[in-house]
C-alpha cells in the first residue's frame, strides 16, 4: 500500500532528527575524549575565550542593564498597586538571578558567539582546512573543536553572572535613583529574599548547562555543515534556532527540578 | 611564558565574571548574613509557625543573634519543631520567651527572643519552654468580626 507523501515526509524528518541527535552525542563524547590537548596547551582555550567571552561582554552588559531597568519600571508600577514598592529589590533580583540572567545571557551568547563558531568551522570545512589538518595528522576535533567547547562552557556562567549583576544595577538605577524607592529597604528586602544556595547556585548550574548545550549545537552544526556557501548559511541559522529552542525547553525542565516551591 | 594582550583581556573578563558572582552572593544574596561563627542549637515547639522559613532570622531586642536551621512537624505532639542556631556569644536564660513575629505588616517572619530572669542558661540542645505562635491574619480578622457581631447585639 503506498504511503501518502505527507506522512512519509514527517517520518523522514523524525528519523533524520533522531539520527542527528545520535551523531551529536557521539560528537560530544569525541570532544570530551580529545580535550586533553586544549588543557595542556591552555593558550588555545584563552584565544577562544577572547572571541566568545570578551567580545560578548558589551552586549551582555548593556542588555543586562536595560533588562534590569525595565524590570524596575514595570515592577514598580505593579507593586505600587499593592503598596509594597519596597519589595522591588527582591522582585528584580529574584527574576534576574533565577531566570532572566541565565536564559537571556544564553540566548544572546547563542546568537553572538554560537553563530560565529558555526560559520567559522563551517567555512574551515568548506575551504578544506579541516581536511588539510587531517592530512597532517592533526586531529581537528582536538585542535579546533575542543578549545571552543571549553571556552564556551567557561564563559557562559561568567557572562550570566555579569548579566544578573548589571541587571540588579539597572534595577537599582531606575528604582532607587530615578523613582526614589528607599535604598535601605531595596537592598535589605533583596538580601532577605535571595538565598545563595537556592537561587544563585541554581542560576549558575542553569548557565553551565546552557553553555554546554549552546556550544555543542554551534560546534556540531558547523562541523556537520555541507561545504557550500548555502550549507554554511543554513547551518548558522539552524544553530540560532535550535539553541534558542533548546535553552527555553531546558530552562523549563531545570526550573521544574530546582524550584518546586517546597 | 609569552605574554600577549589577549591574556590581559581574557584575565579581565574572568575577573569581571568572578566579581559579578561575588557581588551576587554578598550584595544581592544572603551570604553576608550567614554567620560562620560558632553556634549552638536550641529547639522550640510552636502550634503554628505561619510563614516562617529555614534561614529566617532570630532576633533579641532587634539584634540578629541566630538563624532558623530546620523546621519539621513533630508527629507525637503535632506541633512544629523549629531548630535554631544561636551565636555562641549570646546566652539566654532558661525561661526565655520565643515568639514568631513579623517585620512590618506583610514582611518576613522571624523569631523574637524575650529574655527571662532565670539564673540558669539554655545549653546546646536546650528547648524554649514558652513560645508564642505566629499571628495568622485570617484568624485575627475572624476574631475581630465575632467580637463586632457580639458587641452589636
Amino acid at each position: 500500500m503506498p504511503v501518502p507523501r505527507g506522512v512519509r515526509a514527517i517520518g523522514h524528518s523524525v528519523i533524520e532528527a533522531v539520527w542527528r541527535i545520535g551523531i551529536a552525542s557521539r560528537f560530544l563524547a569525541l570532544t570530551l575524549l580529545h580535550s586533553g590537548l586544549s588543557w595542556r596547551r591552555f593558550q588555545l582555550i584563552v584565544k577562544e575565550l577572547f572571541s566568545s567571552g570578551v567580545m560578548s561582554l558589551i552586549i551582555i552588559g548593556v542588555a543586562g542593564t536595560f533588562v534590569g531597568m525595565v524590570l524596575g519600571l514595570q515592577g514598580y508600577e505593579t507593586l505600587k498597586r499593592y503598596g509594597s514598592e519596597s519589595a522591588l529589590g527582591s522582585l528584580v533580583a529574584l527574576s534576574l538571578v533565577r531566570e532572566l540572567g541565565p536564559v537571556l545571557a544564553a540566548l544572546l551568547f547563542a546568537s553572538r558567539a554560537g553563530s560565529a563558531m558555526t560559520a567559522e568551522i563551517g567555512l574551515m570545512k568548506a575551504t578544506e582546512q579541516i581536511a588539510a589538518m587531517e592530512m597532517m595528522a592533526v586531529n581537528p576535533v582536538a585542535r579546533v573543536v575542543a578549545p571552543r567547547f571549553w571556552a564556551g562552557v567557561i564563559s557562559m556562567p561568567l557572562l550570566a553572572a555579569i548579566f544578573s549583576a548589571m541587571g540588579v544595577f539597572g534595577g537599582y538605577l531606575v528604582g532607587v535613583v530615578l523613582i526614589g524607592v528607599d535604598a535601605g529597604s531595596f537592598w535589605s528586602q533583596m538580601q532577605a529574599a535571595v538565598d545563595v544556595r537556592e537561587d544563585i547556585v541554581n542560576g549558575v548550574i542553569k548557565s553551565v548547562v546552557f553553555g554546554i548545550v549552546v556550544t555543542l549545537i554551534a560546534l556540531f552544526e558547523g562541523f556537520d555543515a555541507p561545504p557550500t556557501a548555502e550549507g554554511v548559511s543554513g547551518a548558522t541559522t539552524r544553530t540560532v534556532v535550535e539553541s534558542s529552542l533548546a535553552i527555553l525547553m531546558l530552562d523549563f525542565i531545570l526550573t521544574a527540578f530546582m524550584f518546586r516551591g517546597v | 611564558m609569552q605574554r600577549t594582550v589577549l591574556d590581559l583581556w581574557v584575565g579581565a573578563f574572568v575577573v569581571a565574571g568572578i566579581a559579578a558572582l561575588v557581588i551576587l552572593a554578598f550584595k544581592v544574596g544572603n551570604m553576608s548574613t550567614y554567620n560562620a561563627a560558632d553556634t549552638y542549637r536550641l529547639q522550640a515547639y510552636f502550634t503554628n509557625i505561619g510563614g516562617l522559613k529555614p534561614t529566617a532570622s532570630v532576633r533579641s531586642a532587634g539584634v540578629l543573634v541566630g538563624r532558623v536551621s530546620s523546621i519539621t512537624l513533630d508527629t507525637e505532639r503535632y506541633q512544629a519543631k523549629v531548630a535554631v542556631d544561636i551565636d555562641r556569644r549570646y546566652q539566654f536564660p532558661a525561661d526565655t520567651f520565643a515568639n514568631i513575629l513579623t517585620s512590618g505588616l506583610l514582611g518576613e517572619q522571624y523569631i523574637g527572643l524575650m529574655a527571662g530572669g532565670d539564673d540558669e542558661m539554655l545549653k546546646e540542645g536546650g528547648q524554649f519552654k514558652k513560645t508564642q505562635s505566629a499571628v495568622v491574619l485570617e484568624e485575627l480578622i475572624g476574631k475581630f468580626m465575632v467580637n463586632q457581631a457580639e458587641s452589636s447585639k
